[in-house]
């Protein structure tokens, strides 16, 4: 008591005390009431201190082999990444990669999904890769005029749409 | 149906039909955060495309079973007003308040199931109970979710699970998390100590809470933390084992309040009667420390057990954007307060004198 906590980030008195636990370690943030709506810690769905650690300390980012990546498929860059602390498509998880894997290590309890699978988006996925390589396979046939195994790929690649298309019923 | 009769109608968490609230745990919710695998994630998506993605959403989530007649809002169509609503609601974060055109939320009748689109995910799945009801609430999301995942193509690594915005969703997407009232830890300054004896495990406890006044009521949430490497009945598992211990600690607390101040604690209860039942000007700030000693004082036997559910929508209705509704339009906070008194007396009136006698050292 009688001592007035500063805001972590302005220095402002805080009235918005955290704490979060974290892997073990008890992580305590103080905050003033505007920063506190700034970061959207009043938001409990919102927030996360994960967030707040690590756009505070951008010397822990760990250091990437090239650091001016940048997604392919959204064009979200390393440094979008760092200042939002947000990725910007699921293809970002394979184009980070490197730069996640130590950020996901400190951040959860392992590294690995162990929960539920969407067990049909995982069956159209292995459909559309086998679509995708029928479809290789076709062009190399017709590459190499062997027309009785570009129509037996053909068939197949009509299957495997058929398949894809036709909704499953539980 | 519109944001007046979702005042109107009986929420879950305004009208404890089941029964279910009790001491301490107010009510518990799980949330699961979903995106489509074609899209970008909605901050990075352009117009057109969250456009889209709200109408292929809306579109499957209409034949989900038990939302078949939810209702639907879209975000440019709700008023400031209206949104401040569903976020005292629980039904809205602050982020979706906030956020660009083509965002959406689906509500279900009894406000238990809610849909986000376009928040931070493209899909955040969330239901809640009053009381502590983890095992039902994971059984009804599992159900709709996978209802959900037999229309749409979700973002899913075998690797790392389910594919979120924020890394630090990532995994199973799922938070779950319980509100708890906590006032006897509060006055012992205990609080420093659970959040030490739960320290083992990745959780999350938030709460605004000031030198000497605290605005929440004594009211925490507390949430997983972390949603990768373990399965979700797991992290639900050990949420509840915590949830559990921060439980007892907190009835001894009580016991330990009502042994050595029995007095001051009659006190604080009687004045926050008395101020509740006639004041001409109330804070929401004052209203929540003062409702929160009320449900105290219900869980100690002082007023009638279903003075709770009353005492539970008022944490709800009390709220600023709600009293500024019933006075139609956007209040002066001056005018708000006498009107937030108002409402509060009325209620009040129906609630009979405190009878401390369950309070009386035996």
């Amino acid at each position: 008591m009688g001592k007035v906590l500063k805001c972590d980030l302005c220095e402002q008195p805080a009235t918005v005390h955290l704490t979060q636990i974290v892997n073990n370690k008890i992580h305590k943030v103080d905050l003033c009431e505007k920063c506190a709506q700034e970061k959207g810690v009043t938001d409990p769905n919102g927030f996360s201190l994960a967030d707040l650690l690590m756009k505070g300390n951008p010397d822990e980012t760990p250091a990437s082999g090239s650091p001016g990546l940048s997604c392919p498929t959204c064009g979200c860059t390393e440094k979008d990444f760092q200042t939002t602390g947000r990725l910007g498509c699921p293809d970002c998880y394979e184009t980070f990669a490197e730069i996640l894997h130590p950020l996901l290590r400190k951040m959860h309890k392992g590294t690995h999904h162990t929960g539920k699978v969407p067990v049909r988006a995982l069956a159209r996925k292995t459909l559309l890769e086998k679509i995708q390589m029928a479809e290789d396979q076709l062009q190399q046939a017709i590459g190499k005029e062997e027309y009785e195994k570009a129509a037996k790929f053909r068939d197949q690649i009509k299957e495997l749409k058929d398949e894809f298309s036709s909704a499953p019923t539980p | 149906m519109t944001i007046k009769d979702l005042l109107e109608s009986k929420a879950e968490l305004t009208h404890d039909r089941r029964d279910s609230n009790g001491p301490v745990v107010l009510s518990s919710r799980i949330r699961l955060a979903r995106n489509l695998a074609s899209y970008p994630f909605p901050t990075r998506a352009n117009p057109a495309q969250r456009r889209e993605i709200l109408s292929t959403c809306l579109s499957t989530l209409k034949d989900v079973t038990g939302l078949k007649t939810a209702t639907v809002f879209k975000n440019e169509k709700l008023s400031d007003l209206d949104k401040k609503i569903l976020f005292e609601r629980h039904l809205i974060s602050r982020d979706l308040m906030h956020s660009a055109n083509g965002s959406g939320i689906l509500i279900s009748r009894d406000q238990s199931v809610v849909v986000m689109v376009n928040e931070e995910d493209h899909l955040r799945i969330q239901v809640l109970r009053n009381g502590f009801q983890f095992k039902n609430l994971w059984r009804n999301i599992d159900r709709i979710d996978t209802a959900i995942e037999e229309q749409l193509h979700y973002a899913f690594s075998p690797k790392v699970g389910y594919l979120t915005a924020c890394p630090t969703n990532l995994g199973t997407g799922m938070r779950a998390s319980v509100m708890m009232h906590l006032p006897a830890l509060i006055t012992l300054k205990q609080m420093d100590k659970v959040l030490r004896a739960v320290s083992q495990l990745g959780l999350a406890v938030r709460g605004l809470f000031g030198e000497g006044s605290d605005a929440s009521g004594s009211i925490f949430q507390i949430s997983n933390q972390t949603t990768l490497g373990e399965g979700e009945t797991e992290i639900i598992k050990r949420l509840s084992s915590v949830l559990d211990t921060i439980y007892e600690y907190e009835i001894n607390a009580r016991e330990k309040l009502l042994e050595s101040e029995p007095i001051k604690l009659r006190d604080k209860i009687g004045r926050a009667y008395g101020v509740l039942r006639n004041a001409g000007v109330l804070t929401s700030a004052e209203t929540m420390n003062l409702l929160s000693l009320i449900r105290l004082g219900v869980d100690l036997g002082t007023f009638p057990a279903e003075t709770r559910e009353m005492v539970d929508r008022l944490f709800i209705e009390a709220q600023p954007g709600h009293v500024s509704y019933l006075g139609q339009k956007e209040l002066e906070s001056e005018y708000r307060d006498r009107l937030r008194a108002h409402l509060i007396r009325d209620y009040f009136k129906t609630i009979a004198e405190p009878d401390f006698h369950s309070m009386e050292p035996k």
